[in-house]
């Protein structure tokens, strides 16, 4: 029987504030009504609480603590990814605040249903045992599923929550399935458990195949392929700020998730696991790279580069080093700033009031917007990997980490790649500085917009002033997962 | 009291600092873009004044690097912030210094839209270079290697000619493709070597097997830039779409970055597979030296033959480069500085040109000379250095590389000699079809003189084409110490390699 006290909570003090904040949220979105406004109230709130929450996490004990019998671990590798999901998410809220047109997204429970979703993919990061990440994974899927179908108007939204929910659920079994097989085979479901369990022992088949059932249910969260398939008409269908969320925050959550689950539970096998994502993240490089070049649409193609996105960090996961621990997380830091960035402009492509998001759209954009022409060019060059830009220095650490635990083949394959996106990222500044258009996009900015993009093209440009902070900060936390244990 | 400045921080940064005035700049179109223009070339003429500093005092009798700075960037990874410059790479830094304002000055008047953006561009473009040149630090050199991608692409796209998109596809496509195998080698030296500082890895020594491998990385990225045949092929659409500033600096500069690198790493670091490729090298090289006069030959736009002259000119850079020999790699340094100059005031020349006319067909013009006599006699210098003509830096680099080469190999020097022949066979017939014979249209009749700005670019690159010709040792001096601890670097890393086995 374990002691329970409410010291023991302390850990999880920052989802226990944003789960508070949520609850009363739903009261002030009850009986505040349906109106834009209070919408915005709501937003406003949610987007404090986060900010609240943000501070606990950042000022929280530096040492390795867990909560709830070993449930949760709270680390410096759980405070560093909790860190960029709630900076995905609130750069996300703030985007929603001011939509214009016949959005249908003004309404209290959206913001609402994020923040839980927010809480699900903190408690991902954190989960340290099967039972936890199971239903930190459903608590943060449930809300998603119904945002992505929030655009109750709209048949493509209502396909892509639909889409979305089904393979979703596919995964959750498949997770649920190997979870289950694993705790056969080592008799708990503690990932500390799991490992000491492993030790030594010699590994019978249906432990791996319980292995690869979780990684590839994690791999469909991640939108590796080949389990990518959802990712790009959930990214079309859903709503734009919908997808902006979807672009940054439970990637990264997700990915994190993988992390403690190979480092952690399955860390004395790597060898066992290690080619499972080198063969994920092949295919989600290789698919992500040819697959964007087909997109017309601006929505797809950044669905598909996500996917390629996603191979790039797997190639450093697929090391199992820390040095591969300390690139995954390098890397996640440039694609947050690049995915906020990036959605802050796709979110204001609208024409007459429609949402326009053809990548066509942009043509001549910086004659009609020069301002927002720049910031896009610097995120594509980033995400293409280009110097000095922070991209560049993810793909660094990750084939860094590659190389050094011999995976060569992997870092050729992975920068040639990166040459094929480089091909489709180029398309958008072509079209935007190459070309001339009759029918310019809409103006105006709105402040939030300003803002995120602001701070993203600072994080992104002067990356590299920065990089040493990061890759301390980065190498403590890999330090704090490896020893977790 | 100058030396102890971080002169280099301030030459490599000076150029962005000059992009943040250009942001600031406000007003209508017509004062942004005048003011742009100035901005630009005050604050790259002043980067230029600057570089000075580095020649009044450097010490050629010193061996090894000067003006070094050091400073912590990313503690205890052996990746730190680390600039200075040697007597290969000095040269070419005032050489970036030196275009970028004529470059600037050169299209004064023919970029007319979004002057700003073309002058930001441009300022971006020199700091990469400089950056570059100055790196000491594998990972910095690599960031401004492919930095320079960025406001080239944009430059050739945004201002280029009717096939622009194509052409800067194509540059960028081909020269990141190279440099990402490159990217990975250095991956796998950083892991060995536990530094990407590269005084550090040069004194490294890899392993006899590594060293192939690892030079092949490297070759794949310096042969597209330099470009060596058969992956010169987007050099003639980069230059004939980019605006003629661009290809100044594209022939006058970024070509030389090739060059550069094998200099710098493919001969001190992986010197046993510098020997074992040598001769691959030749052939390649002396492919590109006949193959592409002839294809020069048969060209009816002048500024493809000058681009192709160019990869021909590189050829002989490369003949020299692995000659490994003294001469040979003086001249090869010799020669990119020369071509520099020439290279850029040719490109100026079928721009001067072009903005009367709006044409680059040889068939369009002809006794431009009687026309444009002060205009003829810069032309004729100038094509009279790139055949070699002795008295021009052309020859010097050109002699250098074949005394080298001859040491190497007889045959060698015999196959680059003819490309000598045919040289000056393309660039004595395009200047008798355009400046000979009758004028050809009225068109060409009425084309005005050569204004004062445009004699204001050709006499600096004239007086320096002269000057190294006939003083070469001034060049060579500055030179000589480094190029033998390149060599020495060689011979010991042969040595070392040997002695482990």
């Amino acid at each position: 029987m374990v002691q329970f006290s409410m010291v023991d909570m302390l850990p999880a003090l920052p989802e226990i504030f944003l789960a508070a904040v949520a609850l009363a949220l739903v009261l002030v979105a009850a009986y505040g009504g349906e109106s834009a406004r209070n919408a915005r109230r709501v937003t406003r709130l949610a987007m404090a609480g986060i900010a609240v929450s943000m501070i606990m996490v950042l000022s929280g004990n530096a040492g390795s603590l867990s909560a709830f019998g070993g449930m949760f671990a709270a680390d410096s590798f759980g405070a560093y990814m909790k860190v960029l999901v709630m900076v995905g998410t609130f750069a996300a809220l703030a985007m929603s605040l001011r939509l214009g047109g016949n959005s249908q997204m003004n309404k209290p429970e959206y913001s609402l249903l994020v923040l839980m979703a927010l809480i699900g993919m903190m408690l991902m990061i954190s989960a340290d045992n099967l039972m936890a990440l199971y239903m930190a994974v459903e608590l943060q899927s449930l809300p998603l599923y119904v945002v992505a179908a929030m655009r109750t108007n709209s048949l493509r939204s209502s396909e892509a929550g639909l889409k979305y929910f089904l393979l979703g659920a596919l995964s959750s079994g498949m997770l649920l399935y190997g979870a289950s097989l694993v705790y056969g085979f080592a008799g708990t479901t503690d990932f500390d458990g799991i490992r000491l369990a492993l030790e030594g022992r010699e590994l019978a088949p249906v432990f791996i195949i319980g292995m690869v059932f979780m990684i590839s249910g994690l791999a469909f969260k991640v939108s590796a392929a080949p389990f990518h398939m959802w990712t790009p008409d959930v990214y079309e269908g859903s709503p734009t700020v919908v997808t902006a969320l979807f672009a940054i925050a439970p990637k990264v959550a997700a990915i994190s998730m993988m992390m403690r689950l190979t480092y952690g539970a399955f860390g004395g096998i790597a060898d066992q696991w290690s080619q499972v994502l080198v063969a994920l993240s092949v295919a989600s490089m290789v698919i992500g790279a040819l697959g964007a070049i087909m997109q017309t649409d601006i929505k797809r193609m950044m669905a598909y580069s996500s996917i390629a996105h996603m191979g790039y960090a797997l190639a450093g996961l697929a090391a199992g080093t820390l040095a591969g621990a300390t690139g995954v997380m390098i890397y996640m830091t440039g694609y947050v700033f690049m995915g906020a960035g990036t959605f802050a402009i796709i979110l204001l492509m609208r024409r007459n009031g429609d949402e326009a998001t053809r990548i066509t759209d942009l043509t001549g954009l910086s004659k009609t917007h020069p301002m927002l022409a720049v910031g896009l060019l610097v995120m594509m060059f980033s995400m293409a990997g280009i110097p000095p830009m922070a991209g560049f220095f993810g793909k660094w650490y990750v084939f860094l980490a590659a190389v050094e635990a011999g995976l060569v083949p992997l870092a050729v394959i992975g920068v040639v790649t990166s040459v094929v996106g480089a091909f489709y990222y180029l398309r958008i500044i072509r079209l935007m500085y190459f070309e001339d258009t009759d029918s310019p996009l809409d103006g105006g900015v709105p402040t939030a917009n300003r803002v995120v993009l602001g701070v993203s093209l600072a994080v992104i440009l002067l990356f590299f002033a920065g990089l040493g902070t990061v890759l301390g900060a980065a190498e403590t936390a890999a330090l704090s997962l490896m020893t977790s244990g | 009291m100058i030396a102890n400045w971080p002169l280099l921080t301030i030459i490599t940064f000076l150029p962005t600092i000059g992009v943040l005035f250009l942001l600031m700049i406000r007003g209508d179109d017509e004062a942004v873009s005048r003011n742009a223009r100035y901005v630009a070339l005050w604050v790259s003429g002043f980067t230029f004044v600057i570089s000075l500093a580095l020649v009044l005092n450097f010490d050629s009798a010193r061996s090894g690097y000067q003006f070094e700075e050091f400073r912590e960037w990313l503690p205890n990874t052996g990746i730190s912030y680390h600039l200075g410059v040697d007597g290969i790479s000095m040269p070419f830094i005032l050489l970036s210094t030196f275009l970028t304002p004529l470059a600037i000055l050169a299209s004064w008047k023919s970029i007319t839209v979004r002057v700003r953006e073309y002058m930001i561009a441009f300022l971006v473009l020199e700091t990469m270079m400089v950056g570059m040149f100055a790196s000491l630090d594998m990972l910095m050199f690599y960031l401004f290697f492919e930095g320079v991608l960025i406001p080239m692409f944009i430059i050739i796209g945004v201002w280029g000619g009717a096939r622009r998109v194509y052409a800067a596809y194509k540059f960028f496509l081909y020269t990141l493709l190279g440099s990402v195998l490159m990217l990975v080698c250095m991956l796998a030296m950083y892991l060995e070597a536990g530094t990407t500082d590269i005084p550090g890895m040069t004194a490294h020594g890899f392993s006899a097997g590594m060293q192939t491998l690892l030079f092949l990385g490297f070759f794949a990225s310096f042969a597209v830039k330099v470009p060596m045949w058969p992956v010169h092929t987007w050099l003639p659409d980069a230059h004939v779409e980019a605006p003629t500033a661009g290809s100044m600096i594209l022939a006058g500069v970024l070509l030389k970055m090739g060059g550069y690198g094998f200099i710098r790493f493919s001969l001190p670091m992986f010197p046993l597979a510098s020997e074992l490729f040598a001769p691959l090298i030749f052939t390649l090289s002396i492919v590109a030296v006949i193959y592409t006069s002839l294809v020069a030959l048969a060209q009816s736009d002048m500024k493809k033959l000058i681009a192709y002259s160019s990869v021909a000119h590189m050829g002989f850079v490369t003949i020299g480069i692995f000659t490994l020999t003294e001469q040979g790699i003086a001249g090869a340094m010799f020669q990119m500085i020369s071509h520099g100059l020439v290279s850029a005031a040719l490109f100026f020349c079928v721009g001067v040109v072009y903005d009367r006319l709006h044409t680059r067909e040889i068939d369009a013009y002809g006794g431009v000379a009687q026309v444009m006599p002060r205009y003829a006699v810069f032309f004729m210098f100038m094509m009279l250095a790139s055949v070699g003509l002795p008295g021009t830096s052309g020859f010097v680099g050109e002699m250098l590389v074949l005394v080298g080469a001859w040491k190497a190999s007889s045959w060698v020097a015999f196959f680059a000699a003819t490309g000598l022949v045919l040289g000056a066979t393309y660039m004595l017939w395009l200047y008798r079809r355009v400046m000979f014979g009758k004028v050809v249209s009225a068109e060409v009749e009425v084309m005005d003189r050569i204004n004062g700005r445009e004699i204001f670019i050709f006499v600096p690159l004239t007086i320096l084409v002269l000057w190294f010709g006939v003083y070469p040792a001034s060049l060579l001096d500055v030179m000589a110490g480094s190029i033998q601890q390149v060599l020495d670097s060689v011979a010991a890393g042969g040595a070392l390699v040997i002695a482990e086995r």
